[in-house]
């Protein structure tokens, strides 16, 4: 049964569990010599925001919604990570804990209130409520308006590991982004992400078969700004640092650049996204403003010439799903 | 047999010469980091680059024995970006001093990271206090100028001039209200009243409103806490709604000789400012601006003070690194250069405090009307010198943790 109901199955006519297994081991088996072939904080950089790019994935790729605000969540996160850290001197999981509680609660907000309305009216409520927070975040005092929140202490996770070593704190980001990884593929497997999907589908549909449409996309919207969250959290810990880049609008773009080059509503194309952007972003960084332009180039090209994103692409040229 | 004896004269030539250069050789390479492409490069960009590079020239390496290279990178005035780029220049490329660093929030992260590596940061570009105050860091030093050293220039010889009443028109984000703060404090210090203050959004386009609220609170300075392209378009706006022909001035509390060439002498003329370096002040300043247009390829551009302590600043770390005979320990490196005079062309001689602050005269000019300005550049005249123990804060005010013990 669980086969039939899977429509990567029906479409190539094999499980879909073998190609996943076999990605999400060379995924892994990158990220364990990764570090030893390039700079690790680089690699950090693009786990984290491999992470921000899955969690907005999970709304844009399988309840088809689109948000322009999840810089919100992202940048306050990291926010109030960095805050508690530094100022109330928590250890380095319990300020990651707050900042992802920070960014759930923005989630309940923001998304009670955006989930009312579709399409475009959805990604406005949602990029108008992250400018209110990015100007808020401006303003506030603790944020540190445009110094934003410098010299965050990495701290001993749980008292024991040193953070401030660049290889441990290599290996926590992995996990962590690990986890968050599966937890993601997780959520889109359940029942409950049956419903998602059926709702991006046809809402009126999931509506007349008595499910309670609203609920199913706000707990969505809960999941994809907490983890999110998590995501910001761990940059804060990675760079030491908060501002206001995070929260920025612009972060929000990227975060939908990364996704739709990887690939929409596939599991690893968003991983894939972000490395390239961060790739992009580190390596062409001698180009200044231009980087901006080389970042649009490409965009075009990608909506161009192919549609599914890298990974959509790679899983329709083997038949496979990834 | 021709090949091999060559190939084996070639590897001995090569051997030689690299263990002849190792041997001796010290190298050192410094990362210029500023905004490259916004609205701070040009101020100090590839100017500040090639100030870097001409600084190097000067300083003979071959002559000392070492041998110095210099890079650069574009920090597009975001914290992160900076940070990011000094971490990797530090652990990667093995750069050794970061150098200018304009916006003072990737100041403050660069400040963080080169503490951290125990490099060393010589801050000639950025504007905040706080990098010799609470955040001050035995790895950093501040060169040019800092926002307490601006308030306290303007304010003070503004009000000792006439200028008592002040209204502020201030840019609504942290920089902005810091240098409010602290200008209002000087001019109440010298008897001086403000009558109030706007606060005017980042990037505003239109100012009308906020300067019909500064001509109507009949102030007879309005100081312009802000910085870049607002104070030029405040300024431009200002001279439509003839500010100065009613009798107010403008004090700019954070003016570059870019801005002011920028806005034209004949919108700008009148305007009191502070600044630490001025492009016609002696011969050896004109000689480097004509050096520096040829080496940053900007002729009739003039150098603002940002590319001048990127100069003087690497002369000084040159020097002590040489007397060190080692740049690897940054704190050490730091703590030379605070124990030995500086002394160069562009500032003379001067010396560095124990919070990282170099000591230097600051001086408050006033832009020239066009008729008395008799060549390109000629644009300031000097209303007052403040001596180097005035211009900067007094060492026990500043909260640097490393005074205090």
């Amino acid at each position: 049964m669980a086969t039939a109901l899977d429509p990567a199955a029906n479409m190539y006519g094999r499980k879909p569990g073998r190609s996943l297994a076999v990605a999400f081991a060379v995924m892994v088996a990158l990220f364990a010599i990764g570090p030893f072939v390039t700079y690790p904080v680089f690699l950090m950089n693009a786990l984290c925001f491999s992470l921000f790019a899955c969690a907005f994935n999970l709304l844009i790729g399988y309840v088809g919604l689109a948000s322009f605000g999840h810089a919100l969540f992202f940048g306050w996160a990291s926010y109030v990570t960095a805050f508690t850290a530094k100022s109330w001197g928590l250890s380095p999981e319990l300020a990651i804990v707050a900042g992802m509680a920070a960014a759930a609660v923005l989630g309940v907000v923001v998304g009670s209130l955006a989930i009312r309305r579709q399409g475009i009216y959805f990604a406005m409520i949602t990029l108008a409520l992250s400018q209110m927070m990015y100007f808020f975040a401006l303003q506030a005092k603790f944020t540190g308006g445009e110094d934003g929140i410098q010299g965050v202490p990495r701290g001993r996770l749980f008292g024991m590991f040193d953070l401030s070593d660049e290889m441990t704190m290599y290996a926590f980001v992995v996990v962590v982004v690990l986890a968050g990884f599966l937890l993601i593929y997780r959520i889109i497997n359940s029942p409950f992400g049956e419903v998602l999907k059926a709702i991006r589908e046809n809402e009126q549909r999931a509506v007349s078969l008595g499910y309670a449409v609203d609920r199913y996309k706000l707990v969505a919207f809960v999941l994809s700004a907490t983890l999110s969250g998590l995501a910001g959290s761990l940059k804060a810990l990675v760079f030491q640092l908060a501002s206001l880049t995070d929260v920025h609008w612009t972060m929000s773009g990227d975060v939908l650049l990364m996704t739709l080059l990887g690939g929409l509503g596939t599991v690893f194309g968003p991983v894939v996204g972000a490395f390239v952007v961060v790739a992009m972003q580190t390596y062409l960084a001698p180009f200044g403003q231009w980087v901006l332009v080389i970042q649009g180039a490409v965009f075009v090209i990608c909506v161009l010439a192919f549609r599914r994103g890298i990974v959509g692409e790679i899983a329709r040229l083997l038949r496979v799903a990834l | 047999m021709l090949v091999p004896t060559r190939l084996v004269f070639a590897l001995a030539a090569l051997l030689c010469g690299t263990a002849a250069a190792s041997a001796q050789d010290l190298a050192v390479k410094i990362g210029v980091l500023n905004d490259m492409s916004g609205l701070y490069a040009d101020i100090g960009g590839e100017g500040s680059v090639a100030a870097a590079k001409l600084a190097v020239e000067d300083f003979n390496p071959a002559a000392h024995h070492m041998k110095v290279e210099v890079i650069s990178g574009d920090h597009r005035n975001k914290p992160d970006i900076g940070a990011n780029i000094a971490r990797q220049w530090f652990d990667v490329d093995h750069v050794d001093v970061i150098v200018d660093v304009p916006t003072s929030s990737v100041a403050l992260a660069v400040n963080e990271v080169t503490r951290e590596k125990n490099k060393v940061f010589l801050g000639s570009g950025p504007a905040s206090s706080d990098l010799t105050g609470p955040k001050c860091s035995p790895n950093s030093i501040q060169w040019t100028y800092d926002t307490w050293m601006l308030a306290n220039g303007t304010g003070k010889a503004v009000v000792k001039t006439g200028g008592d009443t002040w209204f502020f028109l201030t840019a609504d984000y942290a920089f902005g209200h810091a240098l409010e703060r602290d200008t209002s404090a000087v001019i109440v210090k010298n008897g001086g009243k403000v009558l109030g203050h706007v606060l005017a959004p980042l990037g505003t386009s239109d100012f009308s409103s906020f300067l019909l609220q500064a001509q109507a609170s009949k102030a007879k300075i309005i100081g312009l806490a802000n910085a870049g392209g607002d104070t030029v378009n405040a300024i431009k706006q200002g001279a439509e709604f003839g500010i100065a022909a009613g009798g107010q001035h403008f004090a700019g509390l954070l003016v570059f000789i870019n801005d002011v060439e920028a806005l034209g002498l004949k919108t700008a003329q009148g305007l009191v400012l502070t600044e630490t370096w001025y492009w016609d002040m002696t011969d050896a300043n004109r000689a480097f601006t004509k050096r520096w247009q040829i080496a940053s390829s900007r002729p009739g551009k003039f150098p603002s003070m940002l590319p001048a302590g990127v100069y003087s600043s690497v002369i000084h770390y040159l020097k002590a690194v040489d007397a060190l005979r080692s740049a690897s320990d940054g704190k050490a490196v730091v703590a030379k250069m605070k124990e030995m005079p500086t002394d160069d062309p562009l500032f003379g001689k001067g010396y560095i405090r124990a919070d990282g602050r170099k000591i230097h005269p600051a001086y408050l000019f006033e832009v020239k009307k066009p008729e008395e300005s008799k060549y390109p550049g000629d644009d300031y005249k000097l209303r007052a010198t403040i001596p180097a123990d005035e211009a900067f804060r007094p060492l026990n005010e500043g909260h640097c943790p490393l005074v205090s013990g």
